[in-house]
């Protein structure tokens, strides 16, 4: 169970273990692409955590890394394939950040730390937690920036009429800006409490 | 004739380099932007690496889609091939480089590896063949080596900014990433105010 719970909070990949920066800025513009973006990197690396395990023991060590590369980006074109066929809007507003999932460094640090050492099940709940983990923390940064910057969240309008949205918020730099004072945040509270 | 080509790959250079910077408009790069930026020497030797890489990636990736994938339809196959044949390449870089310029290896010696999950080099080559669709062989490096150039750009000035910060009285709960991420953000508003 700790290993499905870990990547929510304690390990969270993007809020603790600083990895896959670059859809967590890219993607959070709106919730609803933060979802997808989530969404579509945990299927990638629950998929792949899984067929690693199963073939853990088959990859000579030399070459694994390759291999995992191999096995991630077939299940990112699988993916990729799916979301233009199904919800071709999704994947016109992610773009290029789909197949870009085969660099996150989420899956492949998973796969080398993870799933290359242990069984099938709890490699597939590792996945999970870590995949929602990160979907968790794309949602905390994009809600963040949809409501600042739009006045919006998930399309709907939560801000008075008479808030002017903060643009910056949606720019590259709110990106930057926004992560910022979120692990800020997150470190005032540790502090607090290893303090208290 | 000849003049209007010069002034079309002008535009895509400043582009690459100053409007459309792949880390401050497209947050691509945004691993090694943040993990190799703590001193302006080792920011350049991993900028000159990405530089020198991107561009070989580029040539390679457009002459393999154009001749191999485009006639035998199998443009869906890209991730895969692009990831791999930028893996290759790096691993051709590292061992190539051992044996004919030791000084530059070791000197760029650890930043090797790390290029291959550097997500603007699959980014730069993904963007060439579906967002922009580049004709010509030229346009295509010219835009990896000016994507390159804006990555180094990028990676220096943060290097200097973060050299400053070092000694910079700052909150404690701010200390490290959180800090990081604000000065990207002041950089990212001037970049902003360029495109305008």
């Amino acid at each position: 169970m700790n290993n499905l719970t870990k990547g929510f909070f304690k390990e969270n990949p993007v809020l603790v273990l600083l990895l896959g920066m670059c859809p967590s800025l890219a993607t959070t513009t709106s919730v609803t692409n933060a979802i997808g973006m989530g969404l579509s990197a945990t299927a990638v690396l629950i998929c792949s955590n899984v067929v690693i395990s199963l073939l853990r023991k088959l990859i000579p060590s030399k070459v694994r890394i390759a291999a995992y590369i191999v096995i991630i980006a077939t299940f990112v074109t699988i993916v990729e394939m799916l979301l233009k066929a199904f919800l071709p809007d999704l994947a016109e507003s992610l773009g290029v950040f789909i197949p870009l999932i085969v660099v996150n460094c989420i899956i492949l640090a998973r796969a080398e730390a993870f799933a290359s050492k242990n069984n099938v099940f709890q490699s597939f709940l590792d996945g999970a937690g870590m995949g929602l983990g990160f979907t968790i923390a794309l949602c905390i940064i994009a809600t963040f920036r949809e409501v600042l910057g739009a006045g919006t969240w998930m399309g709907f309008q939560v801000m008075p009429a008479s808030y002017e949205p903060a643009l910056l918020f949606i720019l590259p730099a709110g990106g930057f800006l926004s992560l910022g004072i979120i692990l800020g945040v997150i470190n005032l509270i540790k502090g607090g409490r290893k303090n208290g | 004739m000849g003049n209007s080509i010069l002034t079309g790959l002008l535009s895509i250079l400043l582009s690459g380099i100053l409007t459309n910077n792949f880390i401050f408009s497209r947050f691509m790069g945004i691993c090694p932007f943040l993990g190799v930026s703590k001193k302006t020497s080792t920011a350049v030797g991993m900028g000159m690496a990405v530089t020198f890489v991107m561009t070989l990636a580029g040539t390679v990736t457009y002459l393999v889609y154009r001749y191999l994938l485009v006639p035998f339809q199998l443009e869906y196959m890209k991730t895969i091939i692009f990831i791999f044949i930028i893996a290759a390449l790096v691993q051709f870089v590292e061992m190539a480089l051992q044996k004919l310029l030791p000084s530059l290896y070791t000197a760029l010696g650890i930043y090797l590896p790390l290029i291959t999950t550097n997500c603007a080099v699959l980014g730069a080559v993904l963007l060439v063949t579906d967002t922009y669709k580049y004709e010509t062989l030229i346009e295509a490096v010219v835009f990896n080596f000016s994507a390159a150039l804006g990555f180094t750009l990028a990676i220096v000035l943060l290097a200097g900014v973060r050299e400053r910060l070092e000694t910079a009285p700052i909150p404690k709960f701010l200390k490290g990433f959180p800090i990081v991420l604000i000065s990207a953000a002041l950089i990212s508003m001037a970049f902003v105010g360029l495109s305008f």
